[in-house]
């Protein structure tokens, strides 16, 4: 039984693979309009420019009601942005940006297209440079004054960008 | 035989469990002794319940559950509270569904910022990246691609997570809460693998970056291995559309690899050559490990299986018959085994495994059990054809760090008091 179910699944793969060739061919500008992925290379980083002190305003506009005024969480509810670094092998490791992500890059990215959890994708991209730079300024990765844009922010090296491993095979 | 005559029927392991016909030849004998009382009842309307002697409810467009069951439902879990009603999860209520198949209603959700209401007219995939020529889909040109069908389970990494190491003792919760952040679906739409091809992917290309058409736009790197494999995009939810909450109009379906990955109201495809490293893929569904280094990547979920009856939230009625059922599924493949255990885990009996046993798709598995109404523990341990073994909870639970609630598929145990109250228990 076990064998005749894997077989068919397999044929019925084999038998689709005739395509009817309907995908509409789009250029790169429409493709510029919606690709919002930063990866760690960080080439797809729009222009602009933000540092921690324009940061601050956006933060406490923006984010401060849920994230509290010092980026730990708030009431408890929301994650805890800062901190925590060098806890993750103890008894009590605390997981924040500062303490956890590999990529300065995610932080931007997930920040440009998530939040404010209640209006995302409202702010503009100097506004995501800037409460970035006021996160890592918080955090203590960089300081005040650093001005993060598509250059800098790809060479922001984070606490624990060494701490991971892939246990995927192939990559 | 009669009935309740236990100790003359062969014992399977330990503390009750029996041989698997045993249910069959206690069955048979029921059945002929309820014929032959039947005969024997009145003809007349008199003794005839009311519903035999007015005619029924006419045809409806779309069935829904009799009212008796209105219990079965998915229960909410938010855990942002109302700050974020639409982050979080509803569990399917594994206590009170039998099979396999989820019913669509009941499907487990999980999503990061609520479910979109996507007009499908209005709504594009677009595939770019390492390919010759960027496309983009409608709803209506997918409608017309080949189609595949297949039957999977979708699980949540987070599923398992009241017994992981989040919690400091086992949490009295439903079967639904512990376990139910996994449903199955038989799953049709089109191979991926064609509009890749159509697009004409680049041999070099080794991932792709899906995302989300949702108010979190849930973004996830998927290896272009899975991809061209058996990676489905789903428009068909047992027969149906998809349900909004599962993705409508369409989801990515990567059979055996953790929920998140299967990315709903799918609206673009990149193909990279590295993974995007995205929000959730590193600082969520990852595996800290005691020496503070985390797993990425733990795209398989393991094998594992739970008990769901008997099971919380329910309570034994009496000592007697039992049937202890319950799923089994792996992400690596098919499943091949599960033992069952009524003490503790000192013996085990093979249960009985429901056909068709298909790859990353559940079983249910049952096994006969005579409850002597002394206080036992109730296991279930899960193989399958890659070698895989669900392991003890704690095995599982010294692998990672304090408070590491992931990609828990460790063996759950159910304690049967005297009084037949049933509790989650760590044994």
């Amino acid at each position: 039984m076990l064998m005749i179910a894997i077989s068919l699944y397999v044929t019925s793969v084999q038998a689709a693979e005739v395509s009817p060739g309907l995908g509409q061919s789009i250029d790169s500008e429409e493709v510029s309009s919606v690709d919002i992925s930063i990866d760690p290379r960080g080439e797809n980083l729009p222009a602009g420019s933000g540092t921690a002190v324009s940061g601050a305003t956006v933060y406490a506009d923006k984010c401060a009601a849920c994230h509290g005024t010092d980026a730990n969480g708030g009431d408890g509810l929301a994650d805890s942005l800062v901190g925590g670094i060098g806890t993750l092998a103890t008894e009590k490791p605390v997981k924040t940006v500062i303490s956890y992500w590999p990529y300065a890059t995610t932080l931007f990215d997930y920040t440009r297209r998530a939040m404010p959890l209640d209006a995302p994708m409202t702010l503009t991209d100097e506004e995501v440079y800037a409460v970035s730079a006021y996160l890592l300024f918080l955090g203590g990765v960089i300081e005040e004054t650093h001005e993060l844009n598509a250059q800098s922010l790809r060479e922001v090296q984070m606490p624990n960008r060494d701490g991971f491993q892939s246990v995927w095979p192939d990559m | 035989m009669e009935p309740g005559s236990a100790n003359r029927i062969e014992h399977a392991a330990g503390n009750g469990l029996l041989n698997r016909r045993a249910f069959v030849q206690k069955s048979i004998v029921w059945l002929s002794a309820t014929a032959a009382g039947s005969s024997m009842a009145a003809t007349t309307g008199d003794s005839a319940p009311d519903w035999m002697k007015t005619p029924g409810a006419p045809f409806r467009g779309y069935g829904q559950p009799s009212p008796y069951t209105e219990s079965a439902q998915r229960k909410h879990l938010q855990p942002y509270g109302e700050m974020a009603p639409g982050s979080g999860a509803s569990v399917t209520p594994l206590q009170d569904l039998h099979g396999v198949i989820t019913p669509n209603g009941l499907h487990f959700e999980r999503s990061h910022n609520g479910v979109p209401a996507i007009d499908p007219e209005e709504h594009e995939l677009i595939v770019h990246g390492m390919v010759g020529q960027a496309l983009k889909f409608s709803y209506n040109d997918l409608l017309r691609y080949p189609t595949v069908t297949r039957t999977c389970f979708i699980e949540c990494s987070g599923n398992g997570l009241f017994n992981s190491n989040l919690v400091s003792q086992p949490m009295q919760l439903p079967v639904g809460h512990l376990h139910g952040v996994m449903s199955t679906a038989e799953w049709t739409g089109v191979p991926l693998s064609i509009l890749l091809d159509e697009a004409g992917m680049v041999t070099n290309a080794k991932w792709l970056l899906a995302e989300g058409a949702d108010a979190a736009g849930m973004s996830r790197s998927i290896p272009v291995s899975k991809a061209m494999d058996d990676t489905m995009i789903a428009l068909f939810q047992n027969g149906e559309p998809i349900r909004p909450e599962q993705g409508y109009p369409m989801r990515l379906l990567l059979p055996g690899f953790e929920g998140n990955t299967h990315v709903k109201w799918l609206r673009r495809i990149k193909v990279t050559d590295a993974p995007t490293y995205t929000k959730d893929e590193t600082s969520k569904y990852s595996d800290l490990l005691p020496d503070g280094t985390a797993n990425l990547f733990s795209l398989k979920m393991g094998v594992k299986s739970a008990i769901t009856r008997p099971a919380l939230p329910y309570k034994m009625a009496g000592k007697g018959f039992y049937e202890v059922s319950g799923l089994a599924w792996s992400g690596h493949g098919s499943v091949t085994r599960v033992e069952v255990s009524a003490d503790t885990g000192r013996s085990w009996s093979d249960a009985e495994l429901s056909a068709p046993i298909l790859p990353m798709s559940p079983v249910r598995f049952r096994v006969p059990w005579h409850w002597d109404g002394s206080p036992s523990v109730l296991m279930s341990r899960a193989h399958d054809d890659q070698g895989n073994i669900q392991m003890p909870r704690s095995e599982w639970s010294a692998k990672y760090a304090v408070g590491h609630l992931y990609h828990n598929n460790s063996i759950q145990a159910w304690g049967i008091a005297t009084d037949g109250e049933i509790s989650n228990v760590w044994s």
